[in-house]
């Protein structure tokens, strides 16, 4: 039963999800958004499972002094400092009201972290194109090309170095060609190909022949 | 000679003065405020239509009507439309909404089903003048049982999952199925053959988004192929991941895994472990642990957005082997640039089948390649319609409601 029960789950699920997908009429009309109620009701319980298994593997860390157990000490301070925060000493559930302590916390600390992460985004994007920019083949030296006339494109010293050229082949307009054709082109071959591999792989957990997520083959 | 200046200076004072109050009531005079207001109502709006709205559950109405003389043209001073309704025609008749000028439809969806609904549109001009329009004929809400803007999806529904169960059928029956090669998915094993050389761990990133994502889905099926291996060369595992339903899920399928490579004893809890929901604190932590583990094969498969670079560039700087697969087309560019070997859309989910070589599994990858082939046969014929006009409506077949 551990198998089947997730099995006539999955299949009964993903059955009335493409009837109410094709029938407006109640009860099938209304069952997405039940369904979706459930997972938001089943994902807030779970978060509480991920909470304690960041302390447990931390605090593990910490006790069997592993290497670099100190971002582990890190880690539950920070954790327990804006769950009590939060709980205690923000105006209880209006909590994220700008003012409270959670806020100050959210905007000083959160933000400039994440900002932070994200701006580290920029230097990667510059190596990841030196090294996909490199013309070693046929192909690479296609994709440097084209990578080249959209850059220039994008920017305005594009259209002042072409300004001399006829407007319908200056730097912008070559950059824009070659986002509106050729790439929205591929783009959309690998969306097809997407749409019909998760068609396929609905197909085969409705019907039960894909049961590996449920572990085991 | 000084008391002259003096009054010089003070006519010239008085001159600006004057200059200033002439520009301010200037601006009176322009200004909306002293516009000669509407004395007369605006012309009503005409031809109020109300039908049920089609293709819904019922408990909706749509209203449409043509827009008031004014609006838009003539005096041009309507400033919205305020709806009426009513059970009984001619009397009754209550506000339940309003929209803005050049409006000529709103949808009520506070309906009873089955019962008769009258509706009267106000037009409101500049001046809060307003005159209403004649009473719409009696609708009706009521719920429909199939979607008809949605016949073409059904069609194709039908012949997709036709051909796929068909050659599902096919490989059970014992037919040889050909599937091209996946040079991403055949470099699994080496790939964690080099971790086991070099004594190092293998970092398993299934996507950062939840269960509920089929690419998750797609992602955690692979982990399990992958939890096999290393199970068989005793390679050390570890899978961060950033939701716990993923955690999970995830946990059950690698304890499987081990389980059925007979090395149940070498699988252990927190293989998988969970890090955070937010997508760049799990990226700084995925970061974290490539810097200080130093794995020697990374695999990121599932569903990622702008993270996905910042962690496959940090596998790159530490020389590790990375496979990646993702249906997110922004998200492929970045992790072709960086990683070693990219499923391309479709090739992840096609993983599974492609791992297992289960013939039920292969049969539906054939059956999604002829869906393909139909797919290209109607862009091409689309082609040749539309270009040469022989048929112009073709594209209006595919437009889904």
């Amino acid at each position: 039963m551990r198998r089947e029960i997730p099995l006539i789950l999955t299949a009964t699920v993903g059955i009335v999800y493409i009837i109410s997908f094709f029938i407006p009429h109640r009860p099938f009309g209304s069952v997405e958004t039940l369904f979706s109620d459930w997972i938001l009701i089943i994902a807030a319980f779970a978060i509480w499972l991920g909470a304690l298994n960041l302390l447990r593997v931390s605090a593990d860390k910490i006790y069997r002094k592993k290497k670099d157990w100190f971002y582990a000490l890190v880690t539950i301070l920070s954790f327990f400092l804006i769950a009590i925060i939060g709980f205690f000493f923000s105006r209880g559930s209006h909590f994220q009201d700008v003012g409270t302590s959670f806020d100050y916390l959210y905007r000083n600390v959160y933000n400039p972290l994440s900002a932070t992460m994200f701006a580290i985004l920029a230097f990667f994007v510059a190596s990841a194109s030196y090294r996909a920019f490199r013309a070693r083949s046929w192909e690479a030296t296609l994709l440097l090309l084209a990578a080249f006339f959209v850059m220039l494109g994008r920017v305005p010293i594009g259209d002042m170095i072409s300004g001399f050229l006829p407007e319908n082949i200056r730097l912008s307009e070559v950059a824009t060609f070659i986002m509106n054709i050729p790439q929205s082109a591929g783009q959309r071959a690998i969306m097809i190909g997407i749409g019909l591999g998760i068609i396929s792989t609905a197909l085969r957990l409705i019907l039960g022949i894909e049961r590996t997520y449920l572990g085991g083959d | 000679m000084r008391i002259v200046r003096a009054m010089s200076k003070r006519n010239k004072r008085i001159n600006w003065n004057l200059v200033l109050l002439l520009f301010i009531f200037s601006l009176f005079i322009l200004s909306p405020a002293f516009a000669q207001e509407d004395t007369l109502p605006p012309s009503p709006p005409t031809d109020v239509m109300a039908k049920d709205t089609p293709n819904d559950a019922g408990g909706s109405i749509t209203i449409t009507w043509k827009k008031s003389a004014d609006d838009g043209a003539g005096k041009n001073n309507v400033t919205g439309y305020l709806i009426y309704r009513s059970e009984e025609g001619d009397r009754g008749y209550k506000e339940i909404g309003q929209v803005a000028k050049g409006s000529k439809e709103f949808t009520d969806g506070n309906t009873k089903d089955k019962i008769n609904y009258y509706y009267k549109i106000k037009a409101v001009n500049k001046s809060g003048l307003f005159s209403f329009s004649e009473p719409s004929p009696p609708a009706t809400s009521k719920a429909q049982w199939f979607s008809s803007g949605r016949k073409n999806t059904l069609i194709a529904a039908l012949i997709l999952g036709g051909l796929i169960l068909y050659f599902i059928s096919q490989a059970r029956a014992g037919k040889e199925l050909f599937i091209r090669k996946i040079a991403g998915l055949d470099a699994v094993d080496d790939a964690v053959g080099r971790a086991t050389e070099m004594g190092k761990k293998i970092l398993y990133i299934p996507g950062t988004q939840d269960m509920d994502n089929v690419q998750t889905i797609a992602g955690v099926t692979i982990l399990s192929r992958v939890a096999k291996i290393t199970a068989e060369y005793e390679t050390p595992l570890e899978v961060p991941v950033s939701r716990s339903l993923v955690m999970v899920t995830c946990r059950e399928v690698v304890k499987e895994a081990y389980a059925s490579a007979g090395r149940p004893d070498a699988f252990k809890e927190n293989m998988v472990h969970y890090l955070t929901d937010d997508q760049f604190g799990y990226a700084a932590g995925v970061d974290g642990l490539i810097l200080r583990e130093k794995p020697a094969t990374i695999f990121y498969q599932g569903a990622f957005y702008a993270e996905s670079l910042i962690m496959a560039e940090t596998g790159n700087s530490i020389g590790a082997i990375q496979i990646a697969g993702t249906a997110m087309p922004a998200q492929i560019p970045f992790f072709f640039a960086s990683c070693d070997y990219t499923l391309i859309g479709e090739e992840l989910f096609a993983a599974s089948a492609y791992l297992s070589k289960e013939p039920k599994l292969l049969g539906s990858l054939k059956g999604q390649d002829i869906g393909k082939a139909i797919i290209l046969l109607m862009l091409t014929a689309g082609i040749l319609f539309i270009t040469t006009g022989l048929w112009r409506g073709f594209d209006s077949l595919f437009i889904v409601q």
